[in-house]
C-alpha cells in the first residue's frame, strides 16, 4: 500500500481517514439539504447525539408527567401517572436507602425520592425555557436597536444609553444579583415569581451584547447593501435579512443557556429555599443540613437530575453550534473528533462580541 | 500608546475612572430595587412590634422620608464610608471590610487550584489528543461543567471530608484562634503568629472550599489550554525545538505552554465574576467567614443596607479582576499595547 504522493492533500493534516473525497454536489433544495446535513452531523458526533437523546427523553418525561394524569382521568376515569409513587404521599419506610422498590430511596417522611425528583422536572425545565425566552425578547430587542440604528442623533444616543445600562448590569455577578433580587422581591410577590423576575432582570444584558455584536457584523454584509439598493424597506431588511441571520446564533446560545439558567435557578432555590409545597431540585438539596451521616441519596437524587439535564442541554447546544454554522457543517460531518465547547460561565463578566 | 510604564499607568487610571459610572449605576439600581420593593423594612425586622415602635424605627432609619431625600443621604454616606447599619445597629462598611480578605483568600486559593490542575490537565489532553487520557479529561471537565457549585460543595463535605478527615466549617478549628488576626487572611495570620500547627489548620480548612469553588471553571481552563496547545504544537518553532533535541517535557511546558497561556489568561479574568458570585454558596456550605457568608446573612436578616453594600463590593471586584487579567495579558504577550 504505497501512499500516492497526491499533489493536493485531500484530508486536512492530522485528520483521520474519512472515506473518499465527496464530489461537489449541487443541493436539490436548501431545506432538505440542511436537514440532511444536520442529521448527518448529529449522528457523526456521539456526544451531540447523546445530548440530543437526553434532551428528548427529558422533555418527553416532563410533558408526560404534566399531561398524562389529567388526560387519563378524563378518558379512563382514573388518573394514571408515569411516576412510580405520588410525590407527596407519605409512606411507611422513613429514610430508606435506595432499593428495588425505591430506586432513589425515601425521604424523612417516607416519600419516594425518585418520584419527587421526576415531578420537579417540568418546573425546572419550564423555568429554564421561560427565563431564556424572556431574556431573548428583552435583550435581543434592545441589542437589535443598539446595533442596527447606530446612525443619526436619536439612534446614537439611544444605543449609547442601552449599552451603558447593559454595562452596569454586566458589572454585577449574575448569581449575587439574582439571589439579592429574589430576597427583595420575595417581600412583594410569591417566591416563584420573585425568582423568575430576578433571574430575567439579571439575564437579558448578555443577549444585548451577543445580538448587537452579530447585528454589527450582519449589517455591513453585501446582501444588506444590495437589499437597500433594490429598494427594500428598512423594516423588511430588518426582519427578512438581519433577524433571519440572527436565528441560528441565538438558537445555539439559547440551548446552552437553558442549562445555565436551570443551574442558576436551582442555586438561588438552594440559597433561598422555596416553600415545601413546590418541588424543586435545588430546594431538595438545601435540606442536606438536616441529613444524618450516610443519608447520601437525598442529595444524590436531585443532584443527579440537575447534572443529567444540564449535561444533555450543553452537549446538544454545543453540537447545534456546529450543525447550524454552515462553515463548520460540512467539515464537521467528516470529522469524528468532536470539539465540545461549553460556553464560558454565563455568570462571567463579558460576553464576547 | 505603547508599552512603557507611563502607558500602563494611564491605562490603569483610565480603567479605574470608568469604575465611577458603573458603581454609581449599581448603587442607583440596588437602592431603587430595595426601596421600591420594601419601602419600610422595620415591619420585617420586628414582626411583633407595636405601631409606635415601628414608627420610631422608621424615624430612626429615615424610611418615612421621600425616596429622593433618602437616596441623597445614602449616596453622601457611601462616599464618606458610611454604608448604613443593619437592624442590630451594626455598621455595614466595617463588617464588609473585615470579611473581604477572607473571601479574597478563598478566591485566590481556588484560582491556584484552577491554574495548576486545569493547565496540567489541558496539557495532558493535548499531548494525548484523541486517545484515552484526552477522553478521560473531557469526561472530567464535562462533569465539572454540569455540576452546580452547591452540589460539588455538598458532595465534598459529606463524602470526601469524612474520608480524608478534612474539616468543613470555618477558617480555623476554633471560632477564634489563639493568635491575633490582623489581616483576616487565615494562612497569613497563622504565619505571622509563627504557629506551624495554625498554618496546617488554616490550610486544611481552605482545601475543600477552594476545590468546590475551582471545580466549575476548571473545565474551561482545561479546554482553553488544550485547544490553544493543539494550535501551537504543529508550528515550526516546536518542530525546531524538538530537532534541537530538547526533551518532550521541556518542549511541552517551556515552549508550547508558554505560548498557549495567552488565551488561558484572558479566560481567568472572564471567570473571576463567576468565582466571586459562587462564594455566596460555597461560604454558606463551609461556613467560611467571608463576604459571601455576610451576604447570605444579610439576605436572611433583611439587612438591605448590607445587601446593597455587598453588591457594590462585588461589582468593583469584577471590574478590578478584569483589569488585572488585562494587565497580565499584556505582561505575557509582548505584542499587546496598553490603550
Amino acid at each position: 500500500m504505497a501512499g500516492p504522493a497526491a499533489p493536493l492533500p485531500v484530508e486536512p493534516a492530522g485528520g483521520r481517514a474519512a472515506g473518499p473525497p465527496r464530489p461537489f454536489v449541487v443541493p436539490r433544495s436548501h431545506a432538505s439539504d440542511v436537514l440532511f446535513e444536520s442529521l448527518r452531523t448529529l449522528s457523526a458526533n456521539l456526544l451531540t447525539l447523546a445530548g440530543f437523546v437526553i434532551t428528548v427523553i427529558l422533555v418527553a418525561t416532563a410533558v408526560l408527567v404534566e399531561v398524562l394524569p389529567p388526560i387519563t382521568h378524563t378518558l379512563l376515569g382514573h388518573s394514571w401517572s408515569i411516576l412510580p409513587y405520588s410525590p407527596s404521599t407519605i409512606g411507611p419506610g422513613l429514610n430508606e436507602a435506595p432499593s428495588a422498590q425505591h430506586w432513589f430511596g425515601t425521604d424523612e417522611l417516607g416519600r419516594d425520592v425518585l418520584s419527587r425528583v421526576v415531578a420537579a422536572l417540568p418546573l425546572d425545565l419550564t423555568i429554564g425555557i421561560v427565563i431564556t425566552g424572556l431574556s431573548i425578547l428583552i435583550g435581543a430587542g434592545l441589542g437589535l436597536i443598539a446595533g442596527f440604528w447606530e446612525e443619526g442623533r436619536v439612534g446614537r444616543s439611544a444605543s449609547a444609553v442601552i449599552l451603558r445600562v447593559t454595562d452596569i448590569f454586566l458589572a454585577f455577578p449574575t448569581l449575587v444579583l439574582a439571589i439579592a433580587l429574589t430576597a427583595i422581591f420575595g417581600h412583594s410577590v410569591d417566591p416563584l415569581t420573585a425568582i423568575v423576575i430576578a433571574l430575567t432582570v439579571t439575564w437579558w444584558p448578555y443577549y444585548v451584547r451577543i445580538v448587537r455584536g452579530e447585528v454589527l457584523v450582519i449589517k455591513h454584509q453585501g446582501y444588506i447593501h444590495a437589499g437597500r439598493i433594490a429598494g427594500l424597506s428598512e423594516g423588511r431588511i430588518l426582519v427578512r435579512h438581519v433577524l433571519r441571520n440572527l436565528l441560528e446564533p441565538l438558537t445555539v446560545y439559547a440551548t446552552l443557556d437553558v442549562g445555565t439558567v436551570i443551574v442558576t435557578f436551582s442555586t438561588v432555590a438552594f440559597v433561598i429555599p422555596l416553600p415545601s409545597t413546590i418541588l424543586e431540585w435545588g430546594t431538595m438539596v438545601s435540606n442536606y443540613q438536616s441529613l444524618l451521616p450516610g443519608e447520601w441519596w437525598l442529595v444524590m437524587g436531585p443532584g443527579l437530575a440537575i447534572f443529567v439535564t444540564v449535561l444533555g442541554l450543553s452537549l446538544l447546544g454545543d453540537g447545534l453550534r456546529d450543525v447550524l454554522d454552515p462553515r463548520t457543517r460540512r467539515a464537521f460531518a467528516k470529522e469524528t473528533e468532536s470539539s465540545f465547547a461549553p460556553r464560558p460561565s454565563a455568570s462571567s463578566g463579558e460576553a464576547s462580541e | 500608546m505603547g508599552r512603557s510604564l507611563t502607558d500602563l499607568a494611564f491605562f490603569i487610571g483610565w480603567r479605574l475612572l470608568q469604575l465611577v459610572p458603573v458603581v454609581l449605576g449599581v448603587v442607583i439600581l440596588m437602592f431603587l430595587f430595595t426601596h421600591l420593593a420594601v419601602s419600610d423594612p422595620c415591619a420585617s425586622w420586628y414582626p411583633h412590634a407595636r405601631k409606635a415602635v415601628l414608627d420610631e424605627c422608621a424615624q430612626y432609619y429615615g424610611f418615612n422620608q421621600p425616596l429622593l431625600t433618602q437616596f441623597g443621604r445614602y449616596i453622601v454616606g457611601v462616599a464618606a464610608g458610611n454604608w448604613g447599619t443593619d437592624s442590630n445597629g451594626q455598621a455595614v462598611f466595617p463588617a464588609i471590610v473585615q470579611s473581604l480578605p477572607d473571601t479574597v483568600e478563598l478566591v485566590l486559593a481556588s484560582l491556584l487550584v484552577m491554574i495548576v490542575f486545569g493547565i496540567a490537565l489541558g496539557v495532558i489532553a493535548a499531548q494525548f489528543s484523541g486517545r484515552w487520557p484526552d477522553h478521560l479529561v473531557r469526561v472530567f471537565y464535562l462533569s465539572g461543567w454540569a455540576a452546580p457549585t452547591y452540589l460539588v460543595g455538598i458532595l465534598l463535605a459529606i463524602f470526601v471530608a469524612p474520608a480524608l478527615g478534612l474539616p468543613t466549617g470555618g477558617a480555623f478549628s476554633e471560632q477564634t484562634p489563639p493568635f491575633p488576626q490582623p489581616t483576616h487572611i487565615s494562612v497569613v495570620d497563622a504565619i505571622l503568629a509563627g504557629s506551624p500547627s495554625g498554618v496546617l489548620d488554616a490550610v486544611s480548612h481552605l482545601i475543600l472550599p477552594a476545590i468546590s469553588l475551582a471545580f466549575l471553571n476548571l473545565g474551561i481552563i482545561t479546554r482553553m489550554t488544550r485547544s490553544s496547545m493543539l494550535e501551537v504544537l504543529p508550528l515550526d518553532f516546536i518542530k525546531s525545538a524538538r530537532m534541537k533535541g530538547i526533551g518532550e517535557t521541556a518542549v511541552l511546558y517551556r515552549h508550547a505552554l508558554r505560548n498557549s497561556l495567552i488565551t488561558t489568561t484572558t479566560i481567568l479574568g472572564f471567570t473571576a465574576s463567576g468565582l466571586l458570585a459562587s462564594t455566596v454558596v460555597v461560604e454558606e456550605i463551609f461556613r467560611w467567614p467571608g463576604i459571601g457568608d455576610y451576604s447570605f446573612n444579610a439576605i436572611l436578616d433583611n439587612n438591605f443596607s448590607g445587601l446593597i453594600g455587598v453588591t457594590i463590593v462585588f461589582a468593583i471586584a469584577v471590574v478590578i479582576a478584569n483589569l488585572v487579567a488585562d494587565i497580565l495579558y499584556g505582561v505575557i504577550d509582548p505584542r499587546v499595547e496598553w490603550r
